[in-house]
């Protein structure tokens, strides 16, 4: 009887053609399902989820881990599929997501629930640093589990590159860094090396940061913002100065952050998934050395502040199975699931109580930094700005990118926020 | 009874496609052009959105990326109807002229035609590649060997003529179908008809221009229309060439955006509706000149 009935549930699923999702678990003898939905395919991600997944199974005996990966880099096709399921109310058990803004949508829409009080199960707030807590948190109310961090304001550069340019080191600030690019342009390299668009939006995220301060970034998010003013104008007008030592856009992040270690360009302002590019060896990464073929420093002008990212699981209203997951994502939580998730992904956890032998080389410089540093959450990775905002700064920057016109920029920027800022 | 026995199994063996066709594309045709007239700009939230009209077809005009969009949608538009017509037209009055091998110089014109736009544009985003000089890489690097280095270019990169550079990958995948299609059309003229014309002393050129065009007419308004729908919605192509980036927006890289990136329908589906709406304006004369013809 279970056996039909688990079929039937399968078939139901496999059709998508309505049907009550609740009805039609199991019966006790039979594992139940725990949908994972995410987009962690790709070398690095898949193996740490399956990392988290083992520990899972080891846990929860009476769940089945069943995993609703869809392939693609950042998630945009993950992304699709999602909000039309949870569109139709048939959501996935737990899905993964950028933490912060972009999922403002469907806390709004009512499709998640709150998990305050799996936070106070879990004592998490002691073990996540405040500052994240309060950038999560929506009214009150966190809806997320911050699985890892990543950083995205590094400036990545080419050691024998900027000495053969007459550079000590990385630039500290934004006019030293101006004052570096200039040297590399007559030492003959490309001075700042960049991908497609989205990639110039990352750099001017780290240029807001540099040249505003981490006070003043993090207030461009609160409700009625200034973004008019004289220090955004300054700052844009950086990011244009910046952006003219760029050399030919390259097709993605990738082949542009090559050109660095290739020592064709000699810096690259790129998040902290290079470093795995960078380090990994052959076919998943390049194979190079850290210190010799590249290094790192923070971007210009952030130096104490980490520009952060995060993915993260939720729990949507809804779910088929809720217990289930819960179970996941008190794994996803735990020192134990993250310390197996993130060497292996090449990011570090979240929570700040993490096993530090386990993060070599860069990643031990990162934890450091996160420890200690001030947090500013990323635009173009889905913290500060919901999607419809963010999307509408990318259409800013692309035709920025054509015009060169800082204060048309500023007035689009200005237009973003105002009618996606509540 | 015997008048319904006549068009009645006639009627049940189209009924499935007219009932398909009739939900699954004029129903959510008109379900589109319902959702544009609503004020839905919120995707997740279950709100169904006030009728607002015309409201958002005309407000989309204030916006700078979509003026963008619709100018490089004109300039592929004209490079690529325009550049495969030429160029198709030209390959089938060589083979036309009996050239030796025609079955297999046919077919190699006519391959790229099986090959998806996503398979081109991979190949061809590395041929486009827009590094110059020393980093040239694709047919940069080729003009570089060959000593035209002046031929180096930024491609699809280029600000103003960069949706140009996108219809070569077009025109490269589409001239050999127009040539077929005109070779069909050259065949179609009865050779009775050109030696008449010699006969009342027309020189070669003059067949061509007198005689062989007019008789192309219909073949050539094909050939347009299939172009043209082909070329005013592009996606695949532009997007496997150089993603959804502004430098090469076109209608339908917006409308995925507005729909799955900023998660706004009402405003996906105003783009859609243009984009239908400029088809129809190809398609629509089309149909009347076939139906005068038919009724002739």
């Amino acid at each position: 009887m279970a056996a039909v009935a688990v079929s039937t549930a399968a078939l139901l699923t496999l059709t998508a053609c309505g049907g009550d999702a609740k009805e039609s678990g199991g019966g006790e003898a039979a594992q139940k399902k725990v949908e994972v939905f995410s987009w962690w395919t790709g070398p690095g991600e898949a193996d740490g989820l399956k990392a988290m997944r083992e520990i899972f199974a080891k846990q929860n005996p009476n769940f089945e881990f069943f995993d609703a990966a869809v392939a693609g880099g950042s998630g945009d096709q993950a992304r699709a599929l999602l909000s039309s399921k949870l569109q139709a109310n048939q959501p996935p058990d737990t899905f993964q997501g950028h933490a912060g803004a972009e999922l403002q949508g469907y806390i709004k829409g009512g499709k998640l629930e709150s998990l305050n009080s799996l936070y106070d199960e879990l004592k998490l707030k002691d073990v996540l640093p405040q500052q994240l807590v309060d950038q999560i948190s929506v009214e009150g109310q966190i809806y997320s589990v911050p699985v890892n961090i990543h950083r995205s304001n590094v400036l990545w550069y080419n050691p024998s590159v900027i000495k053969d340019a007459g550079i000590d080191g990385a630039p500290a600030t934004i006019d030293e860094f101006v004052t570096d690019l200039e040297k590399v342009k007559k030492a003959g390299k490309i001075p700042l090396s960049i991908g497609s668009q989205w990639t110039v939006v990352h750099l001017m995220e780290s240029v807001l940061l540099g040249t505003l301060g981490t006070d003043a970034y993090n207030q461009l998010w609160a409700p009625n913002a200034d973004w008019s003013s004289a220090e955004v104008t300054k700052a844009l007008e950086n990011f244009k100065t910046i952006l003219s030592y760029a050399g030919t856009p390259q097709d993605d992040w990738q082949p542009a952050a090559k050109q660095v270690v290739d020592g064709e360009a000699a810096f690259n302002i790129m998040g902290d998934w290079a470093y795995g590019y960078f380090h990994n060896p052959p076919d998943g990464g390049l194979g190079k050395e850290s210190h010799k073929d590249f290094d790192w420093a923070a971007s210009p002008g952030t130096d104490g502040t980490f520009m952060w990212l995060s993915d993260s699981f939720t729990l949507p209203k809804g779910a088929p199975n809720r217990d289930g997951a819960i179970a996941w994502l008190k794994v996803a939580a735990s020192k134990e699931g993250q310390d197996a998730f993130n060497p292996l992904k090449g990011s570090i956890p979240a929570r700040t109580d993490a096993d530090k032998s386990l993060y070599q080389d860069y990643l031990s410089w990162s934890l450091e930094e996160w420890s200690k540093d001030k947090l500013a959450g990323s635009i173009q990775h889905g913290v500060v700005a919901n999607d419809a905002w963010r999307s509408a700064i990318n259409d800013a920057v692309g035709l920025f990118q054509q015009s060169q016109d800082v204060a048309k920029l500023q007035e689009a920027l200005v237009s973003a926020a105002q009618s996606n800022n509540q | 009874m015997t008048r319904v026995r006549r068009w009645l199994p006639g009627l049940l063996l189209v009924s499935p496609s007219i009932v398909l066709i009739g939900v699954f594309v004029y129903g959510l045709l008109g379900w589109n052009f319902k959702v544009a007239m609503t004020d839905k700009h919120d995707e997740i939230a279950e709100i169904p959105g006030k009728f607002v009209g015309l409201e958002n077809f005309a407000s989309i005009w204030s916006e700078d990326r979509w003026g963008l969009s619709v100018r490089h949608s004109i300039v592929f538009t004209v490079v690529f109807v325009g550049g495969a017509l030429v160029l198709g037209w030209l390959l089938a009055f060589l083979m036309e002229k009996g050239i030796r091998g025609e079955g297999g110089f046919r077919a190699i014109y006519l391959f790229p035609m099986a090959i998806s736009f996503i398979a081109t544009g991979v190949v061809w985003r590395w041929l486009m590649n827009s590094a110059t000089g020393e980093r040239a890489v694709g047919l940069n690097r080729l003009f570089h060997y060959l000593g035209l280095d002046f031929l180096q270019w930024q491609w699809f990169r280029d600000p103003d003529w960069g949706m140009a550079a996108m219809a070569v990958p077009a025109v490269w995948q589409m001239s050999g179908y127009i040539m077929a299609l005109f070779l069909a059309g050259f065949r179609g003229v009865p050779e009775e008809l050109r030696e008449a014309a010699r006969v009342d002393g027309c020189n070669e050129w003059q067949v061509y221009r007198r005689v062989i065009l007019p008789m192309l007419r219909p073949v050539t308004l094909s050939a347009l229309i299939i172009l043209g729908h082909i070329s005013l919605k592009v996606f695949d192509l532009v997007v496997a060439v150089s993603g959804k980036q502004i430098i090469t927006d076109v209608p339908a890289t917006f409308m995925w955006t507005a729909v799955f990136d900023a998660h706004d329908p009402a405003k996906g589906a105003t783009i859609a509706a243009y984009i239908v709406l400029s088809v129809v304006i190809f398609i629509v004369p089309y149909l009347i000149w076939n139906a005068r013809r038919g009724n002739r």
